[in-house]
């Protein structure tokens, strides 16, 4: 990443949510790049704040929560603090974005293909019929069978499968260079989560598109991404190189996530698992929020709050790997 | 499509059958048609041959089966009171009421529908939550309260707008219109607004939650993301998905406005069906309420019959039997 500009820059990103029993903060200092075409992973367990980063990102966080610190950048340009119309065109033709669940996602009164020129008709300077036309064009790149005839269809009239191909041929149809996809998989058949994976990340190679995957399953990861981060109480505990992130983790936490993975090759009588469970936002610990669980938690862990520090491949946001400190760093 | 039509109309008919039923039955226990008809002084001879002349001594399913068979033809026969034809009657009346109903309702939707979606999409600003107030005035105050009062301020102490009556009005064949006179138009105004008020904040608190329940929708939040512009994110995609329960209430409104005008038309001094059929009641005069039954009846069977046609157009997912999903 040295020398050129990354496509995506989050720096010290922080998002609260202001309630009246206080303030909730949902993210604490995030950090991390996108380079162009490249596919980070964000992995964490529920309401580690994966999806609330992608939310953050297409400026579509659901009030009130807000960004209260930090920045986020495109191509070098700040996006966070635009205004809502502004940043409206940038969604959609500049940043795409899938969602979790294709039942819901597509608007069941129109017919798909007046979806996706709608949205092409919004943010390219194409005619209705040219539209249509790159319409049939994209249900086909995303393996719709008869894409001509289906393109009237209304989207009950499609499988959840097929579905949520239309969502990535509706997330991709402005070729936008970055897409937010979070969990795309997860509310599909097991069977169908390999397909609309491989078929992500076909296109985005073919179309160069970047891409973040938000999801908690570390087998699209490890298929997917190129780099990996891993979320813990609103924070990046661990960011580097998805191989290295898998076969080689430094935080105690990735090591934990990923001792819990049930190996494929051999047979295991109990899966090794972390004990106690995330701490909810409104009491997270003093020190590194990970410390009640930590098997490796030392006097230091209880008190400062670690930033990402360099740790072998990866970085990790833990005091193990401070220098002169006690440990393997 | 046709077939569905056809199924609902045979369904209609059972409905229609129950309130003819009903109506019917008036003429046998809501008082007594031939003492009403022949007055103080009568010989039995006479009062026979009224009875044998009204076809009462007939069974009563043969006197149903004739009542049936005149109904269809829109014959129901002589007003006690008027001593003139009933669907003669009912024919004069009838545009005054329905202009004043589709005024009404017309008035409800285009300002009811807007300040529906502008109270769900802004619903803590300062406009929002006078309208809801304002909505609460609309649902709680009863209609002849809401009528005199707009009489009081408009007619009495402006004396801007006529208090009762239709105005001048023009023939067009046999129906007289109040639309193509100034005086017609100035007479609508009031009772249109007296009777249309309800509607219109039932409408605006329906269209406020139905919105504030789409714009949660995941569809909602993907249209954004999809960078719509917010006019079609809150009109195409939001509104559209409130139009189904929206559809259903303004049918059963438009329904319920030409039927229960009566209060309306009453305070207006109003020409139209709800007057006569008050003045009907009034005079225990049966052919009238009886039709007015009927006619009511056939209005919302087919007010229905068109909700139920208009779903179709407004959600896909209903047309059932149009290509099948993909597994």
């Amino acid at each position: 990443m040295s020398g050129q500009n990354p496509l995506l820059e989050v720096r010290n990103l922080r998002v609260e949510f202001p309630t009246r029993r206080g303030t909730l903060v949902a993210l604490d200092d995030v950090s991390f790049t996108i380079s162009a075409g490249e596919v980070l992973g964000v992995v964490g367990e529920s309401g580690a704040g994966k999806s609330m980063t992608g939310a953050a990102i297409i400026g579509l966080l659901e009030p009130p929560g807000r960004i209260a610190a930090g920045e986020i950048r495109l191509d070098g340009k700040r996006i966070d603090n635009l205004r809502y119309e502004d940043m409206r065109r940038i969604r959609g033709k500049d940043i795409g974005a899938i969602f979790q669940d294709p039942l819901t996602t597509l608007n069941p009164l129109y017919t798909v293909g007046r979806q996706l020129a709608e949205t092409m008709t919004t943010h390219l300077p194409i005619t209705p019929a040219e539209a249509r036309k790159r319409a049939i064009g994209w249900l086909d790149l995303v393996g719709i069978p008869a894409a001509a005839q289906r393109i009237d269809s209304y989207p009950h009239e499609f499988s959840g499968g097929m579905r949520q191909r239309v969502v990535i041929a509706l997330a991709l149809c402005a070729e936008p260079r970055l897409i937010v996809a979070d969990e795309p998989t997860t509310a599909l058949d097991v069977s169908i989560q390999a397909q609309i994976i491989a078929l992500l990340k076909s296109l985005a190679r073919e179309k160069g598109t970047a891409m973040m995957l938000v999801t908690h399953d570390m087998g699209v990861i490890a298929e997917t991404a190129d780099r990996v981060a891993v979320m813990y109480a609103g924070r990046i505990a661990e960011i580097g190189p998805v191989r290295n992130v898998v076969k080689q983790a430094s935080h105690p936490y990735t090591v934990g996530l990923m001792g819990s993975i049930p190996p494929l090759d051999r047979r295991v009588d109990r899966l090794a698992q972390i004990d106690g469970a995330m701490p909810r936002l409104s009491a997270i610990p003093k020190g590194c929020a990970y410390n009640p669980r930590c098997p490796k938690a030392f006097a230091r862990c209880t008190q400062d709050r670690p930033d990402l520090l360099p740790a072998g491949a990866t970085q990790a946001a833990c005091w193990l790997y401070a220098e002169g400190e006690a440990g393997n760093g | 499509m046709f077939a569905f039509i056809i199924s609902r109309i045979l369904q209609a008919l059972p409905v229609m059958l129950t309130v003819a039923l009903i109506s019917f039955a008036m003429f046998a226990y809501v008082g007594d048609p031939v003492a009403i008809m022949l007055g103080q002084d009568f010989t039995e001879a006479q009062r026979q041959a009224l009875v044998k002349d009204l076809g009462l001594d007939q069974p009563f399913w043969v006197q149903f089966g004739t009542f049936l068979g005149n109904a269809v033809q829109g014959e129901f026969g002589l007003s006690y009171r008027l001593s003139r034809p009933v669907s003669d009657l009912i024919a004069e009346r009838a545009p005054a009421t329905l202009e004043l109903a589709f005024t009404a309702a017309f008035l409800a939707l285009l300002i009811g529908v807007p300040l529906g979606v502008y109270t769900g999409l802004y619903r803590n600003s300062w406009a929002s939550r006078f309208f809801l107030t304002f909505s609460l005035v609309g649902v709680s105050l009863p209609t002849f309260l809401i009528g005199i009062l707009l009489i009081l301020v408009f007619a009495v102490w402006l004396g801007v707008l006529p208090s009762f009556g239709r105005g001048d009005t023009v023939k067009l064949g046999w129906w007289s219109t109040g639309f193509l006179t100034w005086t017609g138009i100035k007479a609508l105004v009031l009772p249109s607004i007296t009777l249309g008020l309800f509607q219109l904040t039932l409408i605006m608190r329906l269209v406020r939650a139905e919105m504030l329940e789409v714009l949660r929708a995941d569809y909602i939040k993907f249209a954004r993301a999809r960078g719509l512009p917010n006019r079609a994110v809150h009109f195409g995609h939001a509104l559209k998905n409130t139009l189904v329960p929206v559809i259903t209430i303004v049918g059963l409104q438009l329904g319920a406005i030409i039927a229960f005008a009566i209060v309306t038309e009453t305070v207006f001094q109003w020409p139209g069906m709800g007057l006569l059929f008050i003045q009907s009641v009034n005079q225990a005069d049966i052919p009238v309420m009886a039709a007015y039954l009927l006619l009511i009846s056939a209005l919302f069977v087919t007010i229905n019959l068109i909700v139920d046609l208009l779903y179709y157009a407004v959600d896909p997912r209903l047309r059932i039997g149009r290509g099948q999903g993909a597994h």
